[in-house]
């Protein structure tokens, strides 16, 4: 029996590896099954199980949160996503990201009035010393 | 005796310092174990990413990815630095830090503007100081387990930006893991993405896509971005702990050489105190 090899991984940890016989995704148009010589085919899979089925027979299920499937005639390759993935929440996570350099910005501003702040202190400091010495001057 | 008081002071002050260095030292070489784990948890994904794109370069897509476009004329740049949040860890940050003001440099001398990303807090500290360059995003604070969550913003900003022609050139800075012993400051181009190799071999053949080539291609480039900053991440823990495990080693020897010449110089000054006691003695009885 022919097989096709069958790699699903994602970034923070390798899920799967082996032969198969059978692999169905839910691609981002509907379900898929693959088997060995599969023309190539490149999309997108929605949030949802991958099933592989082993020459044994053996058939083992996985939950991918998205990503990406790449169908080559001896290999097909799932990148699973770690985490949802839109649009949005891409955008926010952008957002949020400039924020904080933003922030990390202004505190600048406030360490450089800080100083000023502090320069006009030791200023001030320095002419109630003077004034200080001064009025005991005066008394003797 | 107040000389020899004194030294002791300095010996137990010594002793303390050492404890802090010696805990240091175990913490990292425990966590960098760790480090090292997750850094070979994710190889296979950067791996297989790589392949994928390689299949993508060589077949005869319909649609040209803006990341595979190579400008020629370079007005901005993007710089994405990977660094620790916190120091103690020798000379890392600073030997990258180095590096890359190099190239920084050599881009503002031909008038070219330089955008920055920063991941870490040395590498926010080291871009405030700077003048001349805009910084456009930072992530700091990822922990022992980093997540590719937590780096989706600031790469989305530097991808937008090159997608809009804001930006010519990305490149990524981190420092690389060679073993425990050697990391290597290293600064890479992350966009235009290196083109495929030569001519393609074999008939011409295209993917069937769905739905349709672009909204497939646009997350595969995106994912494989992402992939190079995540692994340039994990190298850098590794490196941290690393890095700070050598430095923290180094500081316990030379706090333990410190300690032996103090000991010393204490035991010398307690003789020379007992022996000119015992003069003074004799000296006395001999007067009477």
């Amino acid at each position: 029996m022919t097989t096709i090899r069958c790699d699903i991984v994602s970034a923070e940890a390798e899920i799967f590896h082996g032969e198969a016989t059978l692999v169905i995704a839910s691609g981002a148009m509907g379900e898929l099954g693959i088997m060995p010589r599969h023309a190539p085919l490149i999309t997108r899979l929605k949030p949802g199980q991958v099933e592989v089925v082993r020459p044994d027979g053996e058939r083992l299920s996985f939950y991918v949160s998205g990503g990406i499937l790449e169908v080559q005639p001896q290999v097909v390759t799932v990148l699973a996503d770690t985490a949802l993935r839109a649009a949005d929440i891409d955008e926010a996570a952008a957002l949020k990201a400039k924020q904080e350099a933003q922030d990390a910005l202004s505190n600048r501003k406030d360490a450089i009035e800080l100083a000023e702040a502090q320069a006009q202190l030791v200023q001030a400091v320095a002419q109630l010393q003077a004034l200080e010495r001064l009025r005991k001057q005066l008394k003797h | 005796m107040a000389n020899a008081r004194e030294i002791r002071s300095k010996i137990r002050s010594t002793q303390n310092m050492r404890k802090v260095t010696r805990a240091l030292e175990m913490v990292s070489a425990s966590k960098i174990r760790k480090a090292q784990d997750l850094m070979r948890a994710s190889r296979p994904y950067a791996r297989l990413m790589r392949q994928v794109v390689g299949h993508i370069a060589k077949a005869n897509t319909e649609y040209r990815h803006p990341f595979l476009a190579r400008r020629e004329t370079v007005k901005r740049v993007g710089y994405l630095m990977i660094s620790s949040d916190r120091g103690l860890c020798g000379g890392l940050n600073a030997n990258l830090q180095r590096k890359l003001l190099a190239e920084i440099r050599a881009w503002r001398a031909q008038g070219v503007e330089v955008d920055v990303v920063a991941v870490g807090q040395k590498a926010l500290q080291f871009f405030r100081r700077l003048k001349d360059i805009q910084l456009v995003g930072s992530v700091t604070h990822l922990g022992e387990r980093p997540r590719v969550e937590d780096l989706i913003g600031v790469i989305k900003v530097l991808l937008d930006a090159y997608t809009a022609d804001r930006l010519d050139r990305v490149f990524l800075a981190y420092n690389d893991f060679i073993n425990t012993m050697s990391q290597k400051p290293m600064v890479g181009t992350l966009l235009p993405l290196p083109a495929g190799q030569g001519l393609q071999v074999g008939h011409d053949w295209d993917y069937l896509y769905e739905p349709d080539a672009r909204s497939v291609l646009d997350p595969v480039f995106e994912r494989y971005v992402e992939a190079l900053v995540y692994q340039g991440v994990l190298e850098n823990l590794a490196c941290e702990h690393a890095a700070r495990m050598v430095a923290m080693k180094s500081a316990s020897d030379n706090a333990n050489k410190l300690i032996e010449t103090f000991t010393l110089i204490y035991n010398k000054a307690r003789q020379a105190a007992i022996t000119q006691e015992i003069s003074e003695i004799v000296s006395g009885a001999a007067a009477v």
